[in-house]
């Protein structure tokens, strides 16, 4: 199992009263919600805990993109990695991702990444992703758009990191008659591409395909879906006629390690509970904008009426679903290999921070996990692995 | 949402025009009157067009991307709607035409007729998007859930109740999710509007009334007088108490208004 740590940067000290007066934490939120004297001791915080997770041993440290809300405070996570690039000296950066429709020069994320890469001589992830629907009301962008800019804006990327240039890009959406990115990327053929998801099928079979191979990483999903999302995975890498490896199969999930479970559970119960119930509540109007999933999943979302807009939930259901995983050492390891063994993935991406979750918790659940859980897991691989094969 | 007429009500058909297959309803005979249907949607059979199908043709189609018409490969943007409604009214061999436009569906008919005038014989714009005034606040329907948006259509609150006890079939219920997929692709970014049309509304030279709810939420009736202003032939005609939809608000008086309004004209 491989271990990297992800940050997602909430506003920790939002006052959770603020839905009695407003629907979300997102688009609408007055930002005077927001102390900037508070949030420059957090944005610091939060930077020494993403380096002392590089200390701690972790392969890579994650950050990522979210514009106008108080759930993640990194609307531009280039920045991040750009701060991190020179201090952080093992681990990886991981830019996970970066939300390719909702800019309007994706060739400027081809050449943040190329210089990134160039800095930590190799050492960055990048990530591409739509950005979830409340992005398309907060930056303007028609959500009807959301699949072919994506698409899109990946061709021309990876192109720019490839093909040499000068060299023509004629898209739909984007034209570049010059398309000559300085610096070129360090990492040959370019730097590798994770893509996060919380689900689509179209997602699943675009980094499924042969010539991509991306890391396909679940977020935010009960155990049970988790395990169908990988099988897809395989099953549309089987029709294409390769076996995925299990290091393209990655979880992005939540834990909470303490001394025991009546501990582990007490400690994360309220930060959790923020985190789902206050920084990620939103209305289905600002979910799922019109166009942004098909019809066909907005039928089953509607139909199946369990959405994070549903009512408030608790650590119980959490845990339940397997949405979120906590308890002493013990139990965090053998439900760790329960998934890896059900599921068949190799990459955990470890949420160690959630929701309010204090400074002094979040290292106590750094350190517990570096020290107790990871260290038992990092020679555990699904059966039958095997590493990805080169085309 | 409207009642159809159980008198005669329409005959149903599927034309083909620039390889989009669509739906239109059309009853009567006489000069044509064509009517363009809003945002959320056509196919409802209103009671103004029984009224005008008295002695005309009226022609009520579902736009592209919506409802029970197919979505083509180039249903990009509100001027691929705007040539689209141009090639059908060529396509139908239609002359002296009476275009309506109702919301979205009036700035389709403002596209239309700065572009060409040449078959139209007149203009009637029933709370039209299209235009932006800045500083004018509006409503994000977008963001409103069903109950805000049926609240938001209406001045009398007893039409919003009726449209929100209404139970929705599983085909309309999709009908529904698909004109507003369509209505955000064309409307989402600028929202509703087009920042040139009105640079050009001055090249609409046919008689052209524009008709507002007082009360209108959606768009707000200052728009109202915004295009009487920018339209040379242009009255603008006010319902008091009244919304988003006169036709639907007010349907007597409405029918009456336009049925003057294209006698005038024709």
């Amino acid at each position: 199992m491989r271990f990297f740590f992800f940050h997602l940067m909430p506003y920790a000290p939002l006052d959770l009263d603020y839905d009695k007066t407003h629907k979300s934490a997102w688009v609408t939120l007055p930002n005077s919600y927001y102390d900037p004297k508070l949030g420059a001791d957090l944005y610091n915080r939060y930077l020494d805990e993403l380096e002392y997770a590089d200390e701690l041993g972790f392969e890579g440290i994650s950050v990522n993109e979210h514009h106008q809300t108080a759930y993640g405070l990194m609307p531009a996570p280039n920045v991040f990695a750009g701060m991190l690039a020179r201090r952080v000296k093992q681990a990886k950066i991981c830019i996970l991702g970066r939300a390719l429709p909702v800019l309007s020069n994706p060739l400027t994320v081809a050449e943040e990444f190329a210089v990134l890469d160039n800095v930590t001589r190799g050492r960055i992830i990048t990530g591409f992703v739509r950005g979830i629907g409340a992005e398309y009301h907060s930056m303007a962008v028609n959500p009807a758009e959301s699949h072919a800019r994506f698409h899109e804006a990946h061709d021309l990327i990876v192109q720019a990191w490839t093909r040499p240039g000068p060299f023509a890009y004629e898209g739909k959406y984007y034209h570049f008659p010059y398309v000559n990115i300085w610096p070129r990327p360090y990492q040959t053929p370019h730097p590798a591409i994770w893509v996060p998801s919380q689900g689509s099928r179209e997602t699943i079979e675009f980094a499924a395909a042969r010539e991509r191979k991306y890391v396909y990483l679940q977020t935010a999903t009960p155990a049970e879906m988790l395990f169908k999302y990988m099988r897809a995975y395989r099953e549309a890498a089987l029709r294409q006629d390769y076996e995925a490896s299990a290091d393209q199969l990655g979880w992005s999930v939540k834990i909470y390690v303490a001394e025991t479970d009546e501990i582990a559970r007490r400690e994360a119960k309220p930060h959790v509970e923020a985190f789902v119930n206050k920084f990620l509540r939103m209305p289905v109007e600002m979910l799922l904008p019109p166009g942004y999933s098909s019809i066909e999943s907005m039928k089953g979302v509607i139909a199946a009426k369990k959405t994070i807009t549903g009512g408030a939930r608790t650590i119980d259901q959490l845990l339940e679903q397997g949405t979120f995983i906590c308890g002493s050492p013990a139990t965090v390891r053998a439900r760790l290999e329960e998934y890896q063994h059900k599921g068949g993935f190799n990459i955990v991406m470890a949420g160690l921070h959630f929701g309010t979750l204090p400074a002094e918790l979040t290292r106590k659940n750094m350190e517990m996990f570096a020290r107790e859980v990871m260290p038992h897991l990092k020679d555990r691989v699904p059966e039958g692995y095997r590493p990805i094969a080169a085309e | 949402m409207a009642v159809a007429s159980a008198d005669i009500g329409p005959r149903e058909d599927y034309i083909t025009v620039a390889g989009c297959r669509t739906y239109v309803q059309r009853a009567g005979k006489g000069t044509p009157v064509l009517y363009l249907h809003g945002a959320n949607g056509g196919g409802r059979w209103l009671p103004f067009m029984e009224r005008l199908a008295a002695d005309h043709e009226v022609i009520a189609p579902e736009h592209p991307g919506f409802g029970r018409s197919d979505t083509p490969d180039w249903f990009d943007n509100i001027h691929d709607v705007a040539y689209f409604y141009l090639d059908l009214i060529d396509a139908l061999g239609l002359k002296g035409v009476h275009l309506v436009g109702s919301s979205l569906g009036g700035w389709v008919a403002c596209e239309m007729a700065v572009r060409s005038t040449a078959r139209l014989a007149s203009l009637a714009l029933i709370g039209s998007a299209g235009l932006h005034l800045k500083g004018v606040a509006r409503p994000d329907t977008f963001m409103w859930t069903p109950e805000e948006a049926a609240r938001g259509l209406f001045h009398d609150q007893a039409l919003a109740e009726k449209m929100l006890a209404a139970a929705p079939s599983d085909d309309e219920l999709e009908r529904q999710m698909k004109n507003r997929f369509a209505t955000a692709r064309l409307a989402w970014a600028p929202r509703f509007y087009d920042p040139h049309l009105h640079k050009w509304l001055h090249r609409i030279d046919v008689p052209t009334v524009v008709f507002w709810g007082a009360q209108d939420q959606l768009v707000p009736a200052v728009y109202a007088e915004r295009f009487g202003e920018l339209i040379p032939k242009a009255t603008v005609h006010y319902f008091d108490a009244c919304g988003h939809l006169p036709q639907v608000e007010q349907p007597a008086a409405f029918a009456e208004a336009l049925a003057t309004f294209v006698r005038r004209a024709a």
